[in-house]
């Protein structure tokens, strides 16, 4: 973005300042990157215990109305129809070539009613795509101004139950409206146990601080955020995925119902099934490399000939990991664990191989 | 005459200690802080020949690489071995054992262009 364009500010900005965090651009947002600990004990100190995200950059959208479940299934490949209410699923909203527009998670709340999850950087595309396939359909499309907050780790459930937050009932990937205006889901983007909570601005201070003070909490900014989702094989949008990749190249095809796969009412339906009967040409792997050298997005992979295979497009170290991570995309046939490629890092070549996701051992229950 | 050691700093958050023609070249405090935790720094092989403004270094924290220049020309002499085992070295003593290389400086008219202690200070505000 131009430096003239004006950022969005949190509402809980003074909190974080006090808190000590460093701020950095981020999809429009000036985001916490950082807090006083930094990226690597905050980043153990989620898996450790437990961490606090700010993550209200991201754009809850409240779908209601009686064809709130027939617009969902004609955004996505989710029967929605069918969905439970309480249940949360991860999905996306895919345009006529099956490229993901945006990745998302969707719960059922009632009959008529769903709360979309949306990505900050996809917020405006997604609200007037959704807009677009409501038209003549009885439902309202409503953007909420929420703070959002992400408490991840395996402490996080006995933070919720201390901090008054009746919680620990929800099954991963569910949620549901504890009281007028908040959503709470068990749920997170690190791998671990945890959950998202969206709160009216008016409450979400005190609930913040509440919250934070615990000595299990540590706030986490959104370096940690990275380096977590990336150590657990999770897509970051706009990097890993974008509207020129499907779901199969993705390997984000558990993510589709078996009885969505040959066709559907969604839009994207006939092109997604054309690319799961032919194949995908390049698949998304993990990679490892082999020395200590961080290998990141934008790096051109090859194989051991020097001919162009593929590219990284997240990559870093992995604190919990211990060695650097990365994830991108290669030619379907060089997708199998252990194939040796190379890595261009400033015109040295890094020798890595493919490796299974998620580098470390998921404690989130699903998803 | 110079001083036998005296400490230079660059706008892009170098140091550089020179002391009997060799320049020790390191990244400030406030450079790693900056950065956050590193986890990696690749160096160059002693012998390399630099002109100013080449990049010498890559150092690179959980999220991101950065670059840090040759702020003179010469040649590097010695590397600090210790930061390929304990890249955090650069985060926990920036200006003296997290050092990066050392090299000798062709031409120290170069110098004569960079800040001293109190002028760096005053860039950070």
């Amino acid at each position: 973005m131009s430096e003239s364009e004006t950022l969005k500010e949190l509402p809980l900005k003074a909190l974080h300042e006090r808190a000590g965090a460093k701020f950095s651009p981020f999809a429009g947002w000036s985001m916490p990157v950082s807090y006083p600990p930094g990226v690597l004990k905050e980043h153990l100190h989620t898996r450790e215990h437990a961490g606090l995200f700010d993550i209200s950059h991201m754009q809850l959208i409240d779908l209601n109305g009686a064809d709130a479940a027939r617009l969902i299934a004609r955004l996505c490949p989710l029967e929605a129809e069918s969905q439970a209410a309480g249940a949360s699923k991860y999905t996306f909203l895919l345009n006529e070539n099956a490229g993901i527009i945006d990745d998302l998670i969707v719960t059922r709340l009632a009959d008529e009613r769903f709360m979309i999850v949306a990505n900050a950087a996809r917020a405006s595309v997604d609200v007037a795509w959704i807009r677009e396939r409501a038209k003549g359909m009885d439902v309202s499309i409503e953007p909420l101004q929420r703070v959002f907050l992400a408490l991840q780790g395996p402490e996080a459930v006995s933070v919720m139950a201390d901090a008054g937050i009746d919680a620990g009932h929800l099954s991963f990937m569910s949620g549901f409206e504890p009281r007028s205006g908040w959503f709470l889901t068990r749920s997170g983007y690190t791998g671990e146990d945890g959950f998202e909570i969206a709160l009216p601005i008016e409450d979400a201070e005190e609930i913040a601080e509440k919250l934070a003070g615990d000595a299990r909490v540590e706030w986490i900014g959104l370096a940690a955020r990275d380096s977590l989702r990336l150590e657990a094989g999770l897509c970051l949008y706009g990097n890993d995925l974008d509207e020129e990749t499907d779901p199969v190249s993705a390997g984000l095809i558990w993510a589709i119902p078996k009885g969505l796969r040959q066709g559907g009412p969604f839009t994207g339906a006939k092109r997604l099934a054309e690319i799961i009967a032919a194949g995908p040409d390049e698949k998304r792997v993990g990679l490892q490399a082999e020395g200590r050298q961080p290998v990141r997005a934008g790096a051109t992979l090859t194989d051991p000939a020097g001919n162009a295979v593929g590219r990284v497009t997240s990559g870093g170290f992995g604190p919990s990991a211990g060695h650097p991570v990365a994830m991108g995309y290669v030619r379907a046939d060089l997708a199998r664990p252990d194939t040796q490629l190379f890595a261009d890092v400033r015109g040295k070549q890094v020798a890595m191989r493919v490796a299974k996701l998620p580098f470390i051992v998921k404690r989130s229950q699903k998803g | 005459m110079r001083p036998l050691s005296k400490t230079y700093y660059t706008e892009d958050h170098e140091w550089i200690r020179v002391d009997g023609g060799v320049a020790t070249v390191g990244i400030t405090n406030y450079a790693q802080e900056q950065l956050g935790d590193l986890v990696f720094v690749d160096l160059p092989a002693p012998g390399t020949s630099a002109s100013k403004g080449d990049t010498l270094v890559v150092v690179e924290s959980v999220k991101a690489a950065s670059d840090v220049f040759s702020p003179v020309d010469g040649e590097i002499k010695s590397i600090n071995e210790a930061l390929s085992s304990e890249p955090g070295l650069v985060n926990s003593a920036a200006e003296s054992d997290g050092w990066l290389w050392s090299m000798s400086i062709a031409d120290e008219s170069q110098l004569d262009g960079l800040m001293d202690a109190e002028a760096y200070q005053k860039t950070l505000g």
